[in-house]
């Protein structure tokens, strides 16, 4: 059961990633986007995840209840010491939710919505950087957990280049898991061809901030290298991630937009296994060379096995659901949303 | 201020700006479902707009709730990291199904805001139903967690470990029935009289009165209905609270030494240095009757709890008095309500009647507010009753003033903000709701 837990927990990460990342990834654009084409951007994007708006962020709940519930020890080390990015993430996340919605519901269209937009675009650019920041950190061996002084407990434990790279690694994974997304929401060419050339701004964009990644893990002295490249399913992944993207490109040169969400998505997924590999079941490497462990610090049995059946049983109940509330605003066109 | 107080004080922010909107989370979709099946019966369009109107104000709230929700998941741990370590594992069970419960909340909303015209007609009323029902679903599943912490269960407490943990049975644990009950009727309660209220306003100043008519009658009805019950499930729970917490009900009642035929204190001014209450009013035997159904039965004052182990009195007192001063309150413009509904029709059109829906607009929030306050702060200094004490829960990252002041201002701003939207959206009922 514990491992069906853990799987969960990494399930709901990676669709955190995937669809939340989307829909970060679409405020993130809208701070790229000339202020002519903004508007279109912000309809593209209503239309394409209005629906599904709420359900996705339901994943990153998902994500901390499992936590919480299945694994305290390792919740509360993150939230006492990552306190402050968690609180500026929960900034973020508040900003952004709140403005997305008002935006959209504000009876009166005046130059209220010159407020709410930035809002929108600045806060869903720090919510992922964070995000981002607090994965890193995670992994990084930045937290102390015998520091005595307020800085090393509580602020170099995620200010680091490191967790800075792998925050601005995850925000333009966003951007770019959106612009790829919004390709197939629009219904004319000229859009189409300017949300590709955003898919290719932010992979660039993507793949700087890898390098930055390597190279402050290196400047840091985190094996980022062998993590990566020290085992065959690392390996393979990242070659499997590096071909995705080879033929992205080759695709998107084509006009050929049918296979780009599915290898956006394989990329990604690729990514975060990768990074995760290597470390399961050690999801919080400390500074004295001690970590967390998913299987050593899990909670007591009982516990694993209710909130494994409760996990089981929500998905039996929200699976069908869900795939039916995509399908049928897929199918009949979201275009024609209000 | 102190980090302790402010991590409290943050926490008491964050769940009494959330309960707003989890209140009207849960119970606007059944209010929204109602109208919408007379649109579906009577084709009027009328019911449509109300329908409209009020799923985008369900939207606006759902967000907000939404947000602040998952603020407060990770506020527990940000704030109290050493009670989530132990309490985290046994009392997760609720907050797991309560997973499910959004998932199938937030799924249905997409499928009934997004969904007209493009479904079914009833079976896109239904999943305007399952919003309101998975809602209601989440607020009770919670409250089983809070139910838990005033009255633990599902484990052995032995030298200071957490031993012999079953989920289940924390879950199913004494308090939550009462609690449950009490919070889903107080929902109702405080989203009924709210909604009504500004209706009813409306009506006043004579926009759209068809229109307002109808809304009103509709929040009014469920409104009236449940502050006509809250009483009597408030009775059950401070017989409850007798049993498990003596020292809450003492502090509730500002009730300081053990007697039999204990006196009800209402009003007053608790001294808690000299022990005393100054001008109240005393309705002897009616404290041991509402505490154990007994005119002469014990019962146990602050004098038989370690000074060490009070919770605040006067805050708990004052709280329970508005809590039960609004009930009363509440139930009396129900009756009102349903006496002009069965003999006096006339009364129905009568300005006085709305003037009296206007005045009542906050009395609900306020009742749940304080209903909030007596459980929390009377359950002090314990965080988990009788085993884990609040000020060794508290995280211990300093500085924390600083992030209430910060959540302090956020929250604020949102409340302004949140305000504002509504008032643009009734402004506009005219204009988008013509016809
Ligand atoms: C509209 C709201 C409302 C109204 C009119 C009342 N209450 Fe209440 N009360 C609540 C809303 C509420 C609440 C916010 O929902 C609480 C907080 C915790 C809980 O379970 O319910 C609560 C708690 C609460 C508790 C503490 C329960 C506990 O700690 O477990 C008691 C003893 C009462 N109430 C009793 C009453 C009585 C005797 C009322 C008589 C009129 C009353 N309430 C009216
Ligand atoms: C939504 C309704 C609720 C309101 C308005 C509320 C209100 C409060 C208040 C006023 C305090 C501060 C008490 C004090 O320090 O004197 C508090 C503390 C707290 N509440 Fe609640 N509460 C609510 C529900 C819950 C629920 C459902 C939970 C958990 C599942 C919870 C968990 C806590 C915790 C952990 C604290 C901090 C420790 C403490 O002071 O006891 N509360 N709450
Ligand atoms: C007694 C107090 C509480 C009640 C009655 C309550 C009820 C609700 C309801 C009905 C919703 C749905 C929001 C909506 O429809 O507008 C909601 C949202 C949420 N609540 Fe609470 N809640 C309470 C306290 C808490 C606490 C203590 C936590 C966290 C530990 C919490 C976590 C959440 C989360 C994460 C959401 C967002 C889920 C979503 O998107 O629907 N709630 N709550």
């Amino acid at each position: 059961m514990l491992y069906v837990v853990i799987t969960y927990l990494w399930a709901s990460i990676l669709l955190y990633l995937l669809l939340g990342g989307a829909d970060f990834g679409a405020g993130i654009i809208e701070l790229f986007t000339s202020r002519k084409n903004k508007g279109v951007t912000r309809k593209t994007l209503y239309s394409a995840i209005g629906p599904i708006w709420e359900a996705n962020h339901m994943w990153l709940i998902i994500a901390i209840v499992i936590l919480f519930v299945g694994f305290p020890v390792i919740y509360t080390t993150m939230s006492v010491h990552l306190h402050i990015p968690l609180t500026v993430m929960l900034l973020g996340i508040i900003a952004r939710g709140t403005a997305f919605t008002f935006r959209h519901y504000d009876a009166v269209e005046d130059d209220m919505q010159n407020l709410y937009n930035p809002i929108f675009a600045w806060s869903s650019f720090i919510t992922p950087l964070f995000l981002g920041i607090i994965a890193g950190s995670a992994v990084s061996g930045h937290i102390d957990t015998k520091a005595t002084s307020f800085l090393d407990a509580y602020i170099f434990s995620w200010l680091h280049w490191f967790a800075v790279a792998v925050g601005l690694f995850t925000a333009a994974i966003c951007g770019f898991l959106a612009s790829v997304y919004l390709i197939g929401e629009t219904d004319n060419d000229h859009d189409r061809l300017r949300f590709a050339h955003k898919a290719q701004f932010f992979n660039i964009a993507a793949v700087l901030c890898g390098i930055l990644v390597f190279a402050a893990a290196f400047a840091e002295n985190i094996p980022l290298l062998d993590w990566v490249f020290g085992n065959w399913v690392g390996r393979i992944a990242i070659l499997f991630a590096t071909l995705s993207l080879v033929l992205m490109w080759y695709l998107l040169y084509q006009g050929r937009i049918g296979l780009l969400r599915p290898l956006a998505g394989f990329q990604v997924t690729m990514i975060l296994i990768t990074t995760t590999y290597r470390h399961f079941p050690n999801i919080v490497l400390l500074k004295n060379g001690g970590y967390l462990s998913l299987l050593e610090h899990s909670g007591h049995e009982k516990t694993v096995y209710t909130l494994g059946m409760a996990l089981l049983l929500g998905s039996i109940l929200i699976l069908p659901a869900l795939f039916y509330l995509i399908y049928s605003f897929q199918k009949k066109g979201a275009s024609q949303a209000h | 201020m102190d980090d302790f107080i402010a991590a409290r004080s943050q926490m008491a922010l964050s769940l009494g700006f959330h309960i707003i909107f989890s209140c009207i989370g849960m119970v606007m979709p059944f209010f929204m479902a109602v109208s919408h099946y007379y649109y579906l019966r009577t084709n009027e369009n009328v019911y449509k707009n109300v329908t409209k109107a009020w799923s985008k104000g369900v939207a606006i709230f759902f967000a907000t709730g939404a947000v602040s929700g998952t603020v407060l998941s990770f506020e527990l741990g940000l704030l109290w990291p050493e009670f989530m370590k132990h309490a985290g594992p046994i009392f997760g069970m609720p907050f797991s199904l309560e997973g499910t419960a959004f998932f199938i909340e937030a799924i249905a909303l997409g499928f009934y805001l997004y969904g007209w015209d493009r479904f079914n007609k009833w079976f896109h009323w239904f999943t305007g139903v399952i919003v309101g029902v998975s809602g209601l679903a989440s607020g009770i599943l919670v409250v089983a967690a809070n139910a838990w912490m005033n009255s633990p269960a599902g484990f052995d407490y032995v030298n200071g470990e957490y031993i012999n943990i079953d989920p289940i049975k924390a879950m199913f644990n004494d308090a939550w029935f009462s609690q449950a009950l009490h919070m889903t009727i107080a929902a109702f309660v405080a989203t009924g009289f709210a909604v009504a209220g500004v209706h009813a306003l409306m009506i006043l100043k004579g926009n759209n009165v068809l229109f307002h008519s109808k809304s009103f009658k509709i929040a009014a009805l469920f409104g009236c209905t449940a502050a006509l019950i809250q009483p009597l499930s408030g009775d059950i729970s401070a017989k409850d609270v007798a049993e498990r917490q003596p020292a809450k009900l003492a502090a509730m009642e500002a009730h300081f030494h053990t007697e039999k035929s204990a006196a009800l204190i209402v009003g007053g001014i608790p001294d808690e240095e000299k022990q005393e209450v100054k001008y109240a009013v005393k309705l002897p035997g009616f404290l041991s009757f509402l505490a154990h159904g007994d005119f002469s039965s014990e019962v146990t004052g602050l004098d038989r709890i370690p000074k060490k182990d009070h919770p605040p009195v006067a805050i708990t007192h004052y709280a329970f008095q508005i809590m039960v001063g609004t009930g009363m309150l509440m139930m009396l413009v129900a009756a009102i309500y349903f006496l002009a509904l069965w003999k006096k029709r006339d009364w129905l059109s009568h300005p006085l009647l709305f003037k009296l829906f206007v005045i009542a607009t906050p009395l609900g929030f306020i009742a749940v507010e304080a209903g909030w306050t007596v459980t929390e702060v009377g359950r002090q200094p314990w965080i988990i009753n009788g085993i884990m004490r609040t000020a060794d829960a508290v995280t211990p990252m300093p500085g924390i003033v600083y992030s209430f002041y910060t959540f302090s201002a956020v929250y604020a701003s949102l409340a302004v903000f949140v305000a504002f939207m509504l008032y643009r959206q009734i402004k506009m009922v005219g204009r988008l709701y013509n016809d």
